[in-house]
């Protein structure tokens, strides 16, 4: 990766702030709607589809909150030894 | 039935302090998993059965936050090209049957010997599988890090070359990560034992990631990323059963799976920095630290089964601590040896890097 390419790549500050305020409301609806989402999550049969929806949308949008939360902080994989040299 | 509906409905109240330490456990259980594709997990359902969670309750939710956990983590190493995903849908397929199976020799085991049986089976696999298969993969870790070859490229074991030379029409299947053809009659008996063994202690990868390195020969960091495609399809069916009985917390897979994903992420990231024989020497360390944790508890349910002499209450509540503190000690000095080498990494990459361009201004 060159100098130039180092200086103008941008921290997914938005990214980060759009996705993380959509998993913190997801968290506080879990919490306060927990006597609710209870109930309905563990009638079992065909309610079982609740729980597994729930978990791919929360993995959605916190995966991707904490990826660029990491992002934010500096912590990127490394680059190619190649690239380096 | 009656009991499951009636520990369905025992669902835990949630402060603080619960949600914290839930978290806390997941961030440390995620950045292993990361790391090495699995592990967590076995603290994860007794550190909720702590808080009072129902045995049942505490596999079914931990389950539940297991697959979406290991989707982040199989989709971020896939961005690092360390991902098998035919290898990892192949194995978590026959992986799911080995499931289904272990539950059931789980059920049978619990209702000829109680709860005690079903106890003494699970810690007697934990101590003879961790000791086997722990014992080698740290043994080899160690040898490669005390020959100095740690840059090299990792050798093929012998029987992976056998495994990969067997030509049986009809059945031979490529796979990217070990650049061959092989006979998925291998892989099918592979993925069963690491369901197997996912339903009685919880980490199948424990089989799993070693299977991979030195029965079928694929590289340590292929098989610890493919590990998280086998994770994902084995929690998605495993979840969907338990949820199907209602006994899936979705508070407690939530709150676990927050902390988690910050961990997965840093892990997934600190494979990019390591060598190969680090991920051999986290699973090896942390294998063989939990077979101690398992093995102290041994006497307990021998002692409940009445084939020893009977144990006094305050010598099991002793074991039971010890046990439980040594468990939590072999996840922090897993996730510790992943902080240290991920660090270790970063600041030579930023040597390097600095060299390069002072090289280039030259």
């Amino acid at each position: 990766m060159s100098e130039e390419n180092k200086t103008t790549k941008k921290k997914p500050y938005a990214k980060m702030m759009f996705m993380g305020i959509i998993s913190i409301a997801l968290y506080v609806i879990l919490l306060l709607k927990q006597d609710i989402i209870n109930k309905y999550f563990a009638l079992g049969g065909m309610y079982a589809f609740l729980p597994i929806a729930t978990a791919f949308i929360f993995s959605f949008v916190h995966g991707l909150f904490t990826g660029n939360f990491w992002t934010v902080m500096g912590i990127e994989a490394a680059r190619k030894k190649k690239e380096i040299k | 039935m009656h009991d499951i509906v009636k520990e369905a409905a025992n669902f835990i109240n949630l402060d603080v302090m619960t949600i914290a330490y839930l978290f806390i456990v997941g961030f440390v259980g995620g950045l292993v998993s990361g790391f090495i594709g699995s592990g967590g997990a076995f603290v994860l359902t007794p550190a909720m059965m702590s808080l009072g969670v129902p045995g049942l309750v505490a596999v079914a939710s931990n389950m539940c936050h297991k697959f979406p956990k290991a989707l982040i983590g199989a989709l971020k190493r896939a961005k690092y090209g360390q991902v098998d995903v035919k290898l990892g849908i192949v194995l978590g397929v026959s992986a799911e049957a080995g499931v289904l199976y272990g539950a059931h020799i789980q059920e049978n085991i619990k209702k000829a010997f109680g709860d005690a049986g079903s106890n003494l089976y699970v810690s007697a696999a934990f101590v003879v599988i961790l000791a086997i298969v722990g014992g080698f993969v740290l043994r080899d870790a160690w040898k490669t890090y005390k020959s100095g070859n740690t840059d090299e490229e990792e050798k093929v074991t012998k029987l992976a070359l056998w495994v990969q030379s067997i030509n049986i029409p009809g059945t031979m299947v490529y796979f990217k990560s070990l650049n061959a053809r092989i006979s998925v009659l291998f892989t099918i008996p592979l993925g069963f034992a690491t369901g197997m063994l996912a339903a009685t202690i919880a980490v199948g990868g424990f089989i799993g990631v070693p299977s991979m390195i030195y029965v079928l020969g694929a590289p340590s960091l292929m098989a610890s990323a493919t590990e998280l495609v086998i994770a994902f399809v084995m929690g998605l069916g495993g979840s969907f059963k338990y949820a199907m009985h209602g006994l899936v917390d979705i508070r407690l897979a939530m709150i676990i799976l927050a902390g988690s994903l910050f961990g997965i992420q840093l892990g997934a990231i600190g494979t990019t920095y390591v060598k190969p024989y680090m991920i051999k020497m986290v699973m090896g360390v942390i294998m063989v630290t939990v077979l101690f944790s398992r093995a102290l508890m041994v006497p307990v349910y021998l002692s409940q089964l009445e084939l020893i002499q009977k144990l006094g209450d305050s010598t099991v509540k002793v074991l039971k601590s010890t046990s439980f503190a040594i468990m939590i000690f072999a996840l922090a000095l897993g996730a510790f040896i992943v902080l240290k080498a991920m660090w270790q990494g970063i600041r030579s990459e930023k040597v390097a890097l600095r060299e390069a361009a002072r090289h280039r201004r030259a």
